[in-house]
């Protein structure tokens, strides 16, 4: 039973079986006829035919990430994200009818304990869908344990790409989305010619670093350096000495978790001034939430490429910020990977109700095209390959530890997680 | 590499190593000293170093609320009033740890090591109850930001001459009360020999006390000049740890010379080796460089000859 499904599922790849679709959509319009004629809520034998946590009255779902350990410094804004978005849709009347419930579970920052709660999660809660894991190593465990047991898992994070699950949606953005539109407005709006490029040692900066360097080559432009440090380096001094003799137009950084801190403060102190852009700092893994470690005044002047900003200007935005604030507590920042995980649950009640069921087949069928026009981002859509289309922003870090928004791109981006030359 | 560059800006550049390879040697100074101290004088492994080093670190992050608050004026030496109270604070909790658990476990070395790496996740977790899971960021007085410009490429950064004053001022100070005060005569004859330090009056349990107090409120000392180049946040100690055990096991545990001849090698290795190759390469090849000292000589550079 497993192998055959895992079978189906591969097959489903790039694009999605136009005979599943049908299916779907059958089913959706049969359900929501008889809904009409039943009751408001459909009945549970309906929205539910594979033994799915779900009752007449609620639909229980997963919580899956680490409020211990290392990674709860980065974790715990998209626990409060996820949880905020349940209580706003219950709040709202639920989900066909059904109010959600959610079990959390702690990964721990430890990767096999991710691999075992996502079985308790989907092998004993029997939940609905699972909203967790932050980083790809942790995405990495569980993935097995959810394409086996048929699960659905939204992940938040910005993440190195090269990977497509028919069981994940991506609500963060792929390397490529966040990566080329930053360095096309370094080109053009700020003239750089040379690049340095400076990460932790892992898959995701080594990633990025990759399809950085590829774009640059490809705009005719050089990359005078690049390095990776271990996780959880922090001296920084000698790399600094090698940045000012090269004297690069731009460092492209990805330096991650306890080593930011480290990194900008030691570039400050070192004299640069990032606000002279000599050279100009362009990040990908600097948040509002990591600059609450770093302090504002060590940043300042830096510029940050992603999809989500507090400072963004939009009417979701304002009321996504005042909710959270007014649930979270006022000195709280919201940061990209946050907001990613705010999409989630959004984004699976769109699906569930688009496809009249709570079924993962059909959910995962009735995904693609699914579109929010209430994200704090502005508007998303999912694309067959269960990445989101979004547009690229450029901040420019401020002394309060805010973004100010300097660019957008015009369009929205397709994701494209497997770009040409990187399998 | 050095083909595109004129003289002058090479020499600017290995001076600026130079200092850079110095700050680092004094970082490691700072972190290594309360351990070998702890290490070499009592023989307890202690897994919470880097925890005690936190512990310096958010109090410095209160001293900066508290004086931000209510003493605007003052900000600007807020730093000496924290690291005082980061001594005090770490030194206080090292010498209740001691009274409550490591005295009980002197013949046990193992055992010390397995209780104080508990004692490591309860501290981080009281951290992340008490402060919250996200690291802090600790707003310093703007004379400690930047540099001191001496010529066009030549730049010191002052926090790193702070580090280097600290580390001097600190490792001074230990050898002084080491070998020239009374405790750190008893101190001493405890560390060689235990019944008979105890049969001609010196009180051995206290001077433990003391001893692992000092070794503590160092690393709180440690931890809270490190806000100026580190992160504070509930396992920010976890950064640290693994270099510290480098150092004063290399450095033959129980001589402070010792640590001090090893954090300098190691220092000077890994930012020399650090600006020629990448950085993950350097760290490997410090670490196999050690790895093979240990092998030659597996007491360290420096040891104690005494009779077995």
């Amino acid at each position: 039973m497993a192998t055959m499904k895992h079978a189906s599922q591969s097959g489903l790849g790039g694009k999605l079986p136009g005979l599943m679709k049908t299916l779907a959509g059958a089913v959706a319009g049969a359900t929501m006829a008889l809904s009409a004629v039943v009751s408001a809520a459909p009945a549970t034998s309906e929205v539910n035919t594979t033994g799915l946590a779900v009752t007449d009255d609620t639909v229980t779902v997963g919580i899956l990430h680490s409020v211990t350990g290392t990674m709860a410094i980065s974790e715990t804004g998209s626990v409060q994200a996820e949880k905020l978005a349940i209580e706003q849709i219950n709040a709202m009347g639920g989900v066909l009818g059904r109010k959600i419930e959610y079990i959390q579970e702690d990964g721990a920052s430890d990767w096999p304990t991710f691999a075992e709660k996502s079985r308790k999660l989907l092998v004993n809660d029997k939940v609905a869908s699972v909203f967790g894991c932050w980083t790809s190593a942790s995405r990495k465990a569980v993935l097995p344990v959810f394409e086996q047991y048929n699960g659905m898992l939204y992940y938040p994070t910005f993440y190195e790409g090269l990977e497509q699950s028919p069981n994940v949606i991506y609500t963060g953005q792929e390397a490529t989305q966040q990566i080329l539109a930053g360095i096309d407005w370094v080109v053009k709006e700020k003239g750089a010619k040379t690049f340095y490029l400076l990460g932790s040692d892992y898959i995701w900066p080594r990633t990025s670093n990759k399809i950085a360097r590829k774009h640059i080559d490809k705009l005719g432009l050089k990359v005078v350096g690049e390095e990776y440090y271990p996780l959880g380096h922090t001296q920084f001094n000698s790399v600094i000495n090698k940045i000012k003799l090269k004297k690069p137009d731009v460092i492209f950084a990805s330096v991650v978790g306890g080593s930011n801190v480290a990194f900008y403060k030691q570039l400050k102190a070192a004299g640069i001034d990032m606000t002279d852009e000599k050279p100009l700092v362009l990040t990908i893994s600097v948040t509002e939430d990591e600059i609450l470690g770093i302090g504002g005044e060590n940043i300042e002047g830096a510029y940050a490429s992603m999809k989500y900003f507090q400072s963004l200007p939009n009417d979701n935005n304002a009321a996504f910020v005042k909710a959270f604030k007014e649930r979270w507590g006022d000195d709280i920042v919201i940061g990209d990977v946050t907001q990613a995980a705010y999409l989630g649950p959004w984004l699976w009640k769109a699906a569930v109700e688009k496809a009249g069921s709570f079924d993962v087949d059909k959910v995962r069928a009735a995904s693609p095209g699914i579109e929010l026009t209430t994200a704090p981002e502005g508007y998303v859509k999912i694309h067959p390959n269960h990445h989101l289309w979004s547009k690229t922003r450029i901040g420019n870090a401020k002394t309060d530890g805010q973004y100010e928004i300097v660019y957008e791109t015009d369009e929205l981006i397709e994701p494209d997680p497997f770009p040409e030359g990187y399998q | 590499m050095f083909a595109d560059y004129s003289t002058s800006e090479l020499m600017s550049i290995f001076a600026m190593q130079g200092f850079a390879g110095l700050i680092l040697f004094s970082v490691f100074v700072l972190m290594a000293l309360g351990l070998a101290i702890i290490f070499g004088q009592m023989g307890v492994i202690n897994m919470a170093h880097g925890e005690f080093m936190i512990l310096g670190a958010y109090i410095t992050y209160l001293t900066s609320n508290v004086f931000a608050d209510y003493m605007p004026a003052l900000f600007g030496s807020y730093f000496f009033v924290a690291m005082i109270l980061a001594f005090i604070a770490a030194g206080a909790l090292g010498m209740l740890v001691e009274w409550a658990m490591i005295r009980h476990l002197y013949h046990r070395p193992l055992d010390t090591l397995l209780a104080t790496w508990g004692l490591s996740l309860i501290l981080q977790q009281l951290y992340r109850t008490i402060f919250g899971a996200r690291e802090v960021g600790v707003s310093l007085p703007d004379w400690l930001m930047g540099s001191i410009q001496l010529t066009d490429i030549v730049e010191v950064p002052i926090n790193g001459i702070f580090v280097m004053t600290l580390a001097i001022g600190i490792s001074v100070g230990i050898a002084a009360l080491m070998y020239k005060s009374r405790w750190g005569i008893q101190v001493r004859s405890v560390v060689q020999n235990r019944p008979m330090a105890g049969a001609v009056g010196i009180n051995t349990a206290k001077v433990d006390r003391l001893t692992f107090g000092l070794g503590c409120g160092i690393a709180g000392v440690a931890g809270s000049a490190f806000t100026m180049i580190g992160s504070t946040g509930p396992t920010s100690g976890q950064l640290y740890i693994v270099d510290t055990f480098l150092v004063v096991v290399f450095g033959g545990a129980t001589s402070l010379l010792g640590t001090i001849a090893s954090a300098f090698t190691i220092s000077q290795a890994q930012s020399t080796m650090e600006f020629f190759l990448s950085g993950s390469m350097a760290k490997v090849l410090t670490l196999l460089f050690v790895v093979f000292i240990l092998m030659l000589r597996p007491q360290g550079l420096f040891s104690l000859k005494m009779r077995k």
